[in-house]
């Protein structure tokens, strides 16, 4: 037996959330006396895979497996954990995680934990792991019962870790003949620009205290400076100031950067829920009632208009002085 | 077309969140328990606009126990035309999609829809286990749906963008906003709701393979320490020395 571990790549490298994910895949092999198995779709670099922890790399070949169909790599996923007879899966907690990890859990009967923030508490035949609940206001602890057990791990949750360790790396040729998925891709629309929010450390994020779209120059140029991705709250998205996919909150994108600036937000819980779970928090706004303070390690009171072009100069001033 | 829409009973999203003096459950004493906004605002009214544009109907469906039929009435308030309700605890995502697919399966459903998650227990889960039960494609996190000849036209977000996909019905798929704008049910349907069909299916057996041990409510954050607006600066220094953030 090992423990797999889905791993993707973006923009020609192994993804962070997918280091991220052979980590915590190796600590639990470590618990569980095996090894991981990692399994690509794709060509890449892999040499960071088994610096991650990987002993094992495994690249999916079937043609069908272009697009990342959720039936095509289901059943993929599927024949790598049975040759590996893998009682583990990993997957991160994203985009692909989320269609295919409850999809293998359902062809597999293994007991699920989609969202995972902490390593399994693993003792005797005992399987349990923390998620986020009630869109970060809190946490449980679920218990899996089955044999088979699938984990996605929220990204951002651990640092990754990068030690000396090599994979050996073999083709795992996958049989698709009798899957025929219907989904057909007509477009792909890739936003090339910004950084993905979900995977972003640091995060610069704006409200109604902006006043109007036309505000934003500051906030994506504070943003551009740290390095950061661009947030805002959901009045803004509603009201078409800024795209829907920028929105975080409860029912927005819920993140977990190391640093979040909120400038110009209030803090309503449906916002905290979605960003409390955040390293360090920073509150810029004008209203020293603003309940969001009481969620933020730093703070500031008054005008983002004044403040932010200040933050602006300050990081150029931090960056000259630190490289 | 027959679309079928699958709907949670959540605490409404101002709810302060409190559990059991041993941590074991939830305390829903007090708490307003409302659909959940990803089934309602997105899937059921996207759902309705279909519906309304094309004809076929739509029916609700939630997994859970009685007391969550104001919730079921509130869909039908909306414009559902008719609604299910499982008899069975959804305290198991698989158990839950095993429920649905125990009911949907012989039902002709052209589309079967549900939010992108709840906002209780954030899974992202049931869509994609329901069409693995069902032999069916699933597209998630869904923000335009378009149908026309037999055949949707999806719109959905990916890895770092968005991607238009095809596909032959039937299929399920999990709403994302963008899908539509929220309805707030007038006096006519609210009149109406009251007497749409509300079918009670009575539970088959499950899997049940997890189970909440105990919650934890979220750290909150120590105490903010505030920095002089006339010195901003000081902040860069804090996050850099102090927070190690940047």
């Amino acid at each position: 037996m090992s423990v797999l571990v889905y791993t993707e790549i973006a923009k020609g490298k192994i993804k962070k959330s997918s280091l991220e994910a052979v980590n915590y895949g190796s600590r639990i092999a470590a618990q569980l006396n095996t090894s991981v198995t990692a399994v690509i779709v794709g060509d890449a670099d892999t040499a960071e895979l088994g610096k991650a922890g990987a002993k094992k790399v495994l690249k999916l070949k079937n043609d069908k497996l272009t697009s990342l169909d959720g039936m095509y790599l289901t059943a993929a996923i599927e024949q790598a954990a049975n040759a590996e007879g893998a009682n583990v899966i990993i997957f991160s907690h994203d985009f692909t995680g989320k269609e295919v990890a409850p999809r293998l859990a359902a062809k597999l009967k293994a007991g699920i934990v989609a969202g995972a923030v902490d390593n399994p508490v693993i003792s005797g035949d005992s399987f349990a792991v923390k998620k986020n609940v009630f869109s970060g206001k809190a946490t449980a602890l679920y218990a899996i019962n089955s044999a088979k057990k699938i984990i996605s791990l929220l990204p951002n949750s651990f640092q990754v870790e990068l030690k000396d360790g090599s994979a050996e790396v073999a083709d795992f040729a996958v049989n698709l003949d009798a899957v025929n998925s219907p989904i057909k891709v007509k477009e792909v629309k890739k936003v090339t620009t910004e950084l993905n929010l979900p995977d972003a450390e640091l995060v610069v994020s704006a409200g109604r205290g902006l006043k109007g779209p036309e505000n934003w120059g500051m906030v994506e140029e504070l943003a551009k400076e740290l390095g950061a991705a661009t947030a805002c709250s959901r009045p803004v998205a509603d009201m078409h100031w800024r795209p829907h996919h920028e929105h975080v909150g409860q029912t927005g994108v819920a993140i977990r950067p190391n640093l979040y600036i909120a400038i110009g937000i209030s803090g309503a819980i449906q916002h905290l829920a979605g960003v409390n779970g955040s390293k360090t928090i920073v509150v810029i706004n004008s209203d020293k009632e603003a309940p969001f303070f009481k969620s933020a390690d730093y703070g500031i009171v008054g005008d983002a208009f004044e403040i932010v072009p200040k933050l602006v100069a300050a990081v150029k001033n931090f960056k000259a002085n630190h490289n | 077309m027959k679309i079928l829409v699958c709907i949670s009973n959540v605490p409404d999203t101002t709810t302060k969140i409190a559990f059991s003096a041993d941590n074991s459950t939830f305390n829903a004493a007090g708490v307003q328990f409302v659909i959940n906004p990803y089934d309602e605002w997105y899937a059921l009214v996207r759902a309705l606009e279909l519906k309304e544009a094309q004809g076929g109907n739509v029916t609700i469906l939630h997994v859970g126990a009685a007391d969550s039929e104001a919730t079921i009435r509130k869909g039908l308030a909306i414009g559902a035309d008719d609604a299910v309700r499982i008899d069975a605890e959804p305290n198991d995502a698989f158990a839950v999609a095993e429920q649905i697919a125990a009911y949907a399966k012989d039902k002709g459903f052209d589309l079967i829809m549900a939010g992108k998650e709840t906002i209780n227990y954030n899974g992202s889960m049931v869509g994609a286990m329901l069409a693995e039960l069902m032999n069916l494609p699933y597209v998630s996190l869904a923000t335009k749906l378009d149908v026309a000849g037999g055949v949707a036209t999806i719109e959905h977000d990916i890895d770092g963008g968005t991607e238009v996909v095809e596909c032959a019905l039937p299929l399920v798929l999990s709403a994302n906003k963008g899908m539509a704008e929220q309805r707030i049910p007038n006096m006519k349907g609210i009149m109406s709701a009251r007497t749409k069909p509300l079918q009670v299916v009575p539970a088959v057996a499950t899997d049940k393979l997890t189970n909440i041990t105990s919650y934890e409510l979220a750290k909150g954050r120590t105490e903010c320490k505030f920095i002089d607006a006339s010195t901003p600066e000081k902040l860069i220094e804090l996050l850099h020395n102090e927070a190690k953030a940047i």
